[in-house]
C-alpha cells in the first residue's frame, strides 16, 4: 500500500512539473510583448531578460494616442468587429436552427457546401470578392470588408450552432407546443436560452476573427484613415526601422481585451465547442 | 392558416437570410474563381481578359519557378504534418495530465493553457518573429545562457521554416487539449474502475479506454485541425515576412497569395487556388470515410 502511495506521489509531482512549464512556455511570448511595450525609448534594443524592465514607462502607451491614428484605428476595428459579431450570430442562430429541426429541399447540399467552404484556401474567395469589391467600388469602404468578414464567418457559425442546437432534446418544444407556445416563441424563449453556450462561443469566434484579422484587410482598406487595429499594428513592425515601443503598446491594448474575453469564457468553451454535433 | 404552411414560412425565415448570404459570398465567388482560372486577367487584362482554357493549370505544373510546385507542395505537407503530430500530441498529453483527479487548481491551469490560443494570430506571429530575431531575439538570449550557439533563426531558409513551426505549434496546441477535455470529461467513471478491479496497467486503460472514446471527438478536430493549418496563411506570412529569404519559406496558400496580390497574377492564383482546394477537398472526403465519424451530421 505504502508503496502504491509513493507512486501516486511522484506522479502528481511530475504532473504539476509538467503543467507548470507548459504555463511558462505559454505565458512567456506574452510577457515579452509587456516587457516591449514598457521599455524606455533609449532602451528599445535591450537583450536583458527580465520581464518588467528597468526604469518602466508608460510612454509608448502615451505615443500611441498623441502620436499616431491608433484611436480612429480602435474605432475602425469597434465599428466593423460589432456589425459582423452582430450579423453573424443573428443569421446563425436562426439558420442553425433551421438546419437542425427541419427537413427541406437542399439541405444536406446546403450543409455540405459550408463544410467544404472550411477547405477554401484564403485565396479563393478573397482574389474573386476583391475583383468584385474593386468593380463595385467597395475597396477602403466599411461596407466592403464587413461583407468580406461574414462570408468567411457565417459558415462555421451556422455549422457550429446546427450541430448545438442537435443536442437540445425536441421533447421540449413538443412540451411547449403543448402549452400554445408558438414556432417562434418556443424558439425564442425555450430553445434560444438553452443554446446560450454555443451563442458566447460563436460570437467568440467571430469577434475574435475580426478584430484580429489581418491579411484581408490589408488588401481591402488601403487607406490609412480606414486601417483596422492590425494594419495599424504591422505598419509599426517593418523591415527598415520598426517601432517597437509602440507595437508593443498597441499589441498590449490589442489583445488584453481579446484574452480577458476568452479566458472569462473558456469554461463554455469544453460545452459549447461542439464540432458539427458528434458526439463523444 | 393552416399548419403546415405555417411551419414552411417560419423555416423560411429562419434559414433564408444566411442561404442568400452565402449564395452570394460563397458561391458566386467561388464560381467567378473558375472563371478567372480559366482566364488571362492580371493587372493589365484587367477588364479585356479572356478566357484561355487550361493554360493556367498547366503554368501551375511545369512553370520552372523558383520554388517550384512540387518543392512547396511537399513543403506544406512537411507542414501540416509535423503541425497537427505536436498539436494532437500535446493537447492529449495536457488534457490527460489536467484530466487526473489529484490535480488541484485545473481552472487555473486550463486558463493558462488557452492563452496561445486567446492572443491573436497577427500578434502571436509578430512577437515570436521577434523573439527569433538574431541579435535581440530571447530566444537566441535563451540559447546563449545554456551556452548552445545562437541561430540565424529568419535569415536561412530550413531555420526559418523550422521558426513558422514553433510558432504554429505554440498556438494551436490549446484547442485540441480543450477538445480532448471536453472527450475524457465525457467518458463514464465506472469503465476506469471495472479496469482497476481487472488489474488494467494505466498503459492498458489508455489504449483500450481512452483513447478509443476520445477518438470519435478528435477525428473531427484532426480533420479541421489538418485543413486550417494547410491553409494557414497568417503564420507563415508574418512570421517568415512573406517568404523570407527570397521566397523559400512558403507553404501553398502563402505563394498563392503572394502571387495573386504582389505579382497581380490573378489568372494563375486562381488556378492554384482551385488545385489546393481540390487537395484537400479529396483528402478530407478520404479521410472521413476511411473514419466513419461524420455520418451522424446530416
Amino acid at each position: 500500500m505504502n508503496k502504491s502511495r509513493t507512486k501516486k506521489l511522484i506522479r502528481v509531482t511530475f504532473s504539476y512539473i509538467i503543467l507548470i512549464i507548459f504555463c511558462i512556455i505559454s505565458i512567456y511570448p506574452v510577457s515579452q510583448v509587456l516587457t516591449v511595450s514598457l521599455r524606455p525609448a533609449d532602451r528599445l534594443l535591450s537583450t536583458s531578460l527580465e520581464i518588467i524592465p528597468d526604469n518602466a514607462t508608460i510612454a509608448n502607451y502615451i505615443n500611441l494616442f498623441v502620436k499616431t491614428d491608433f484611436l480612429r484605428w480602435m474605432w475602425n476595428s469597434l465599428l466593423i468587429t460589432a456589425s459582423v459579431t452582430l450579423t453573424g450570430v443573428i443569421l446563425a442562430a436562426t439558420a442553425g436552427y433551421g438546419f437542425s429541426r427541419y427537413k427541406f429541399v437542399g439541405k444536406k447540399a446546403a450543409m455540405q457546401s459550408m463544410l467544404v467552404t472550411q477547405m477554401f484556401p484564403a485565396t479563393m474567395l478573397l482574389l474573386p470578392m476583391y475583383i468584385m469589391l474593386v468593380n463595385l467600388g467597395l475597396i477602403n469602404s466599411y461596407l466592403g470588408i464587413m461583407i468580406m468578414y461574414s462570408a468567411t464567418a457565417l459558415p462555421f457559425c451556422v455549422w457550429q450552432m446546427k450541430g448545438f442546437y442537435d443536442t437540445i432534446p425536441s421533447s421540449l418544444e413538443e412540451a411547449g407546443r403543448i402549452d400554445g407556445c408558438s414556432q417562434f416563441q418556443t424558439f425564442y424563449l425555450i430553445v434560444l436560452p438553452l443554446a446560450a453556450p454555443a451563442l458566447v462561443i460563436t460570437a467568440l469566434f467571430s469577434f475574435m476573427s475580426s478584430w484580429t484579422e489581418y491579411v484581408v484587410a490589408a488588401q481591402i482598406l488601403q487607406d490609412t484613415a480606414m486601417w483596422t487595429l492590425p494594419i495599424g499594428l504591422k505598419s509599426f513592425e517593418s523591415n527598415m526601422s520598426t517601432e517597437w515601443g509602440l507595437y508593443g503598446a498597441a499589441s498590449m491594448l490589442v489583445t488584453v481585451p481579446v484574452v480577458v474575453l476568452f479566458l472569462v469564457l473558456s469554461k463554455y468553451l469544453v460545452s459549447g465547442l461542439t464540432l458539427g454535433s458528434v458526439k463523444g | 392558416m393552416n399548419q403546415t404552411l405555417r411551419q414552411k414560412i417560419f423555416i423560411f425565415f429562419l434559414v433564408t437570410p444566411a442561404l442568400i448570404i452565402l449564395l452570394g459570398v460563397v458561391v458566386y465567388p467561388f464560381v467567378y474563381n473558375v472563371i478567372i482560372s480559366l482566364s488571362n486577367m492580371n493587372l493589365r487584362h484587367i477588364k479585356d481578359w479572356e478566357i484561355v482554357g487550361f493554360r493556367n493549370y498547366v503554368k501551375v505544373f511545369t512553370e520552372p519557378s523558383q520554388p517550384d510546385f512540387y518543392v512547396i507542395f511537399i513543403k506544406t505537407v512537411i507542414w501540416t504534418i509535423v503541425n497537427l503530430f505536436f498539436h494532437v500530441v500535446i493537447g492529449v498529453f495536457l488534457a490527460l495530465v489536467l484530466n487526473q483527479k489529484e490535480i488541484r487548481g485545473k481552472g487555473i491551469f486550463r486558463t493558462i493553457l488557452v492563452l496561445p490560443w486567446a492572443v491573436p494570430q497577427l500578434i502571436v506571429a509578430l512577437t515570436w518573429r521577434g523573439m527569433f530575431n538574431y541579435e535581440y531575439g530571447s530566444i537566441n538570449q535563451i540559447l546563449g545562457k545554456v551556452g548552445l550557439p545562437a541561430v540565424e533563426w529568419l535569415r536561412s531558409p530550413t531555420e526559418a521554416f523550422v521558426a513558422a513551426i514553433i510558432t504554429n505549434v505554440w498556438l494551436g496546441f490549446p484547442f485540441m487539449m480543450v477538445i480532448a477535455l471536453g472527450a475524457l470529461q465525457s467518458i463514464p467513471h465506472d469503465l476506469y474502475e471495472a479496469a482497476d478491479i481487472d488489474g488494467a496497467s494505466w498503459y492498458h486503460k489508455l489504449r483500450t479506454i481512452t483513447l478509443p472514446l476520445i477518438k470519435p471527438v478528435m477525428v473531427p478536430a484532426i480533420t479541421l485541425g489538418t485543413i486550417w493549418t494547410f491553409n494557414n496563411l497568417n503564420i507563415i506570412w508574418l512570421v517568415s515576412n512573406a517568404g523570407e529569404p527570397s521566397d523559400s519559406t512558403h507553404i501553398l496558400v502563402s505563394f498563392v497569395y503572394k502571387a495573386a496580390f504582389n505579382f497581380y497574377r490573378y489568372g494563375y492564383g486562381a488556378a492554384l487556388s482551385m488545385i489546393i482546394f481540390f487537395i484537400l477537398l479529396i483528402f478530407s472526403v478520404v479521410f472521413m470515410r476511411k473514419t466513419k465519424v461524420t455520418e451522424a451530421v446530416y
